[in-house]
């Protein structure tokens, strides 16, 4: 008789990294549909790309590392943060572009640091700033909303304009890009226009952030609810980041809002939603205390209103999200909670 | 109504508690032999007072209790004393322990009747926490610790005394069934522990998911106007733990590295007030208890079990496979042992035995063998009843950083296994803070070893020195003492060494035993020695011969 003795417990809960990671796919996706809805196919295709392409990076470096490669590359991290990268990517950007995203976010942005649950920063984000940083011209082609529909662009098309540069009507991508609702802002508040003089009748605008962004947003919204409701994140983050930037928002909108977006404007425009569900929550790379998380979403919220407002770059998620990543260790040794049968007021 | 309030985290467990109810309490069949472990719970072994051999009463002493906290054996059943040798023993380490071997004679045949109380409320509380002691009643519900010592409050006033009939884990009934069909006596068990204690107030807290017990509790306290408040709380594991239960029942928490007492408070199980029950009533020791036995068998059910019963007959008796046994848990799925054989005795505190068989009828989903890295969820800080950050103690534990661990608070930590069961990588969390506990146990341990030694060396070293100085300081004087009386000396060594030369010389010359030679004999002496005159002449002058 052989009985098998092992440490308790000796049941569990059933909970898995996959499922978690699956969960947070299922989340995005009706985001991920509106997006495709105002923008054309481009994001599908990226986001294609951009799986094949992190799950080749995971498998090689895996395999370099000689770690087993069937746990780790089904564990749907690497999916999610191939398609996290490819939303950040503009819709026609071509191929390579994604291509190195997602490598590098991959091999640099987690591998060398040690794999899954190793990397103190974002891959995603690490993936997307060195290639917004690199290539700012074929990270700034964005789309306004509905223009491949009225030029009657269709799936093939777009595969043709990413893989082989291919536009048709002699189009170019810089005849079809134009710039975000946060970069106009940003760009007509520099030549001293106001906030409502660059709003009014510009189709860009919807009824209170970017059209088609707004929509993009709502689903994201509700992709995020959907997952504190699942458990898979808490409320903390993405509470801690909407509340800042909505405070400090009306803050300086109500003190001026010729110079000043609303604050729906920044909770609604760019990635802010994005990046408070989907983003800033990657437990990885975020603070993990309760109060902890909290600092944390307030640091990239104001880090969000500071760059936009005042920095160089007309969005900052990443930005934000990277140096608070850099931050959490530290916050999370700080903000301890009580432990049972400890006096309060002290960790 | 009693403001229940929440204890933070903790999880819900499917309960699996219906099986094992369905069918009474009754005893289990005696064995042929009973295998009494010495040491059942924490603390010191109890000394065996029996011989190899002798015959031995149902209820006798046959091993005193160590030091402080420690408890008295008594035998089980009436036989023979077979052996008092080392067997397998419900431990996680699976190491052997003495244990008393009693062949079962079938009679159980009782001890007389030592003392009839007819009222205990005249007891003073001391003299009912001897009779505790010496009926060797420890804490049924896990550890074991020895009842009296909790039931001792050394002049502090008990507020509360809590008895806990939460029974939180899954599989386990037998809190629940005592309740069920013994709500009296256990009632009767706790106003004697509150005698013991003087409490102030009486609280029995019941999981919400016993209606049956809890019920039959309200009508005995109902009919006996027994002033015992009797709570359901919510049905979340670890309700049961005590640190938990009194948070729930009173919104206090015991302090870090404190006791219940520290805050008033004192919590039994139910089980121990049976026990006390028996103890006092009916003046019969611990030597049985109830066992729930699940999972893998055909009846499901609680037994009256004599200590010392093997499990594998508990298993066999409830209609399991032994062949096909995969695991054995002595507790619930969360905390419990999986011993390494069969062939373990119960003891004390064995409350529940979880049999797994190799057909996975029952449904005990296990961890994964291969767990993913840490990816710093959190689900595991939610889920900790303690509000520990358990994968900052991973994180730690696991770079064998102890002092780092400590900051984090390990040895808060009640190895409730909540955080495992949450995991998504699937981490062995709860083994890696044992491992980390009894590594800085073992270093502190190994620390005051060292710091004896080197204490010990020190020492020697002191004592080398003084001995070298004193040797010195002897040496000196003793050369002082032949310089000052030198002359004498010499004169002494002298005339000594001269008597020494005289006596060998006379030797030399004068042959031995020459006082009574004959005539004749005299003679052939002369002529020999005249030979040998003549021969050593011969020889000085003819020296060359020898070299030859």
């Amino acid at each position: 008789m052989n009985l098998i003795s092992p440490p308790a417990p000796h049941i569990h809960g059933g909970s898995r990294v996959s499922a978690m990671m699956l969960k947070v796919i299922v989340a995005l996706i009706p985001a991920i549909i509106a997006y495709t809805w105002f923008f054309g196919w481009g994001l599908v295709i990226n986001t294609a790309i951009a799986i094949t392409t992190a799950l080749a990076s995971e498998a090689l470096m895996l395999r370099l590392r000689r770690r087993r490669l069937a746990p780790f590359l089904g564990d749907g991290s690497a999916v999610l943060t191939a398609m996290l990268l490819a939303f950040s990517i503009p819709p026609l950007a071509p191929w390579w572009i994604t291509v190195l995203g997602a490598a590098f976010a991959l091999i640099v942005g987690k591998h060398l640091y040690g794999g899954l649950g190793y990397n103190p920063f974002n891959p995603a984000m690490v993936g997307y700033v060195m290639l917004l940083i690199s290539f700012p011209r074929e990270m700034t082609g964005w789309m306004p909303p509905h223009i491949l529909d009225q030029l009657e662009i269709g799936f093939v098309d777009t595969l043709g304009m990413i893989f082989l540069n291919h536009f048709p009507y002699d189009l170019s991508l810089d005849a079809l890009s134009s710039a975000t609702p946060l970069d106009l802002v940003k760009t007509e508040l520099g030549l001293n226009n106001t906030v409502s003089e660059i709003t009014a009748n510009n189709a860009l605008f919807g009824d209170f952030a970017g059209t088609g962004w707004e929509w993009v947003g709502n689903w994201l919204l509700l992709g995020g609810v959907l997952l504190i409701y699942q458990r898979v994140i808490t409320w903390h983050i993405p509470v801690a980041i909407i509340a800042t930037l909505f405070v400090i928002g009306s803050f300086f909108f109500l003190a001026d809002p010729d110079t000043y977006s609303s604050p729906l404007f920044h909770i609604f425009g760019g990635a802010t939603l994005i990046g408070a569900f989907f983003i800033a929550t990657d437990p990885v790379s975020a603070s993990t205390t309760p109060k902890g998380r909290i600092v944390y979403g307030i640091g990239i919220g104001v880090l969000i209103y500071v760059i936009r407002t005042w920095g160089g770059y007309p969005d900052a998620v990443a930005f934000a999200v990277l140096l608070m990543n850099m931050a959490a260790p530290t916050i999370d040794y700080y903000t301890q909670p009580r432990v049972y049968g400890h006096p309060r007021g002290k960790s | 109504m009693r403001r229940l309030h929440q204890f933070k985290g903790g999880v819900v467990l499917k309960e699996h508690k219906k099986d094992s109810t369905r069918m009474p309490t009754q005893p289990a069949r005696l064995p042929p032999s009973l295998i009494v472990p010495l040491k059942q719970h924490i603390g010191s072994a109890a000394e065996p007072v029996v011989a190899v051999g002798e015959k031995v009463l149902k209820g006798q002493l046959i091993a005193r209790a160590g030091d402080t906290i420690s408890a008295p054996l008594h035998a089980p059943s009436s036989g023979t004393v077979r052996a008092i040798a080392d067997h397998p023993v419900p431990h996680p380490s699976g190491l052997p322990a003495p244990c008393i071997h009693i062949d079962t004679d079938g009679e159980e045949r009782w001890r007389p009747r030592e003392r009839n109380i007819f009222n205990f409320a005249e007891l003073r509380p001391a003299e009912l926490r001897e009779i505790i002691r010496e009926a060797g009643i420890v804490g049924l519900g896990g550890a074991g610790f020895p009842a009296w010592v909790k039931l001792d409050p050394q002049g502090r006033a008990v507020d509360t005394l809590i008895l806990n009939g939460a029974e939180c884990e899954p599989y386990i009934t037998c809190d629940e069934i005592l309740l069920r069909e013994r709500a009296l006596e256990v009632l009767a068990g706790l106003l004697m522990m509150r005698h013991a204690v003087q409490a102030k107030h009486c609280i029995i807290g019941i999981e919400n998911n016993k209606p049956t017990a809890y019920r039959a509790l309200v009508d005995e306290v109902r009919n006996t106007g027994a002033d015992v408040e009797v709570v359901e709380v919510p049905t979340i594991y670890p309700t049961g733990s005590e640190k938990q239960l009194i948070q729930v029942l009173t919104g206090q928490e015991v302090p870090a590295g404190g006791l219940p007492i520290d805050i008033g408070i004192v919590c039994h199980n139910v089980g121990t007030a049976y026990a006390v029950y028996r103890a006092v009533e009916l003046d019969q020791p611990l030597i049985s208890r109830t066992v729930t036995i699940a999972g893998s068998v055909a009846h499901a059910r609680n037994l009256e079990v004599l200590i010392g019963t093997p499990l594998a007959a508990l298993i066999e008796e409830c209609g399991g496979n032994r062949q096909a046994l995969r695991r054995v848990i002595v507790g619930g799925p969360m905390m419990g042992i999986a011993v390494h054989s069969d062939a373990v005795p119960a003891t004390k505190t064995t409350n529940c035995v979880l049999v797994e068989s190799a057909m996975h009828d029952v449904p005990l989903p296990s961890r994964d063998v291969f767990s993913l890295p840490c990816i710093r969820c959190g689900h595991c800080a939610e889920a900790c009843p303690i509000n520990l950050l358990p994968q900052q103690l991973y994180w730690h534990a696991r770079a064998q950083n102890f002092d780092r661990v400590q900051d984090y608070h390990l040895f808060d930590c009640i190895e409730c296994g909540c955080c495992d069961y949450v995991c998504p990588s699937q981490i062995p969390l709860v083994s890696y803070y044992r491992h980390a506990k009894s590594k800085i146990w073992e270093q502190e341990e190994e620390k005051r070893r060292a710091d004896r030694a080197r204490q010990r060396h020190q020492f020697h070293e002191l004592r080398l020195q003084r001995e070298k100085q004193e040797r010195a300081e002897r040496h000196k004087k003793k050369r002082t003492a032949v310089a000052k009386g030198g002359d004498d000396k010499k004169a002494a060594i002298e005339a000594a060494m001269a008597r020494v030369r005289a006596k060998k010389a006379a030797q030399d010359t004068a042959p031995k035993n020459t006082g009574n030679l004959t005539p004749e004999q005299q003679a052939k002496i002369d002529a020999v020695d005249a030979q040998r005159a003549k021969a050593r002449q011969t020889a000085e002058t003819t020296p060359a011969d020898d070299d030859a």
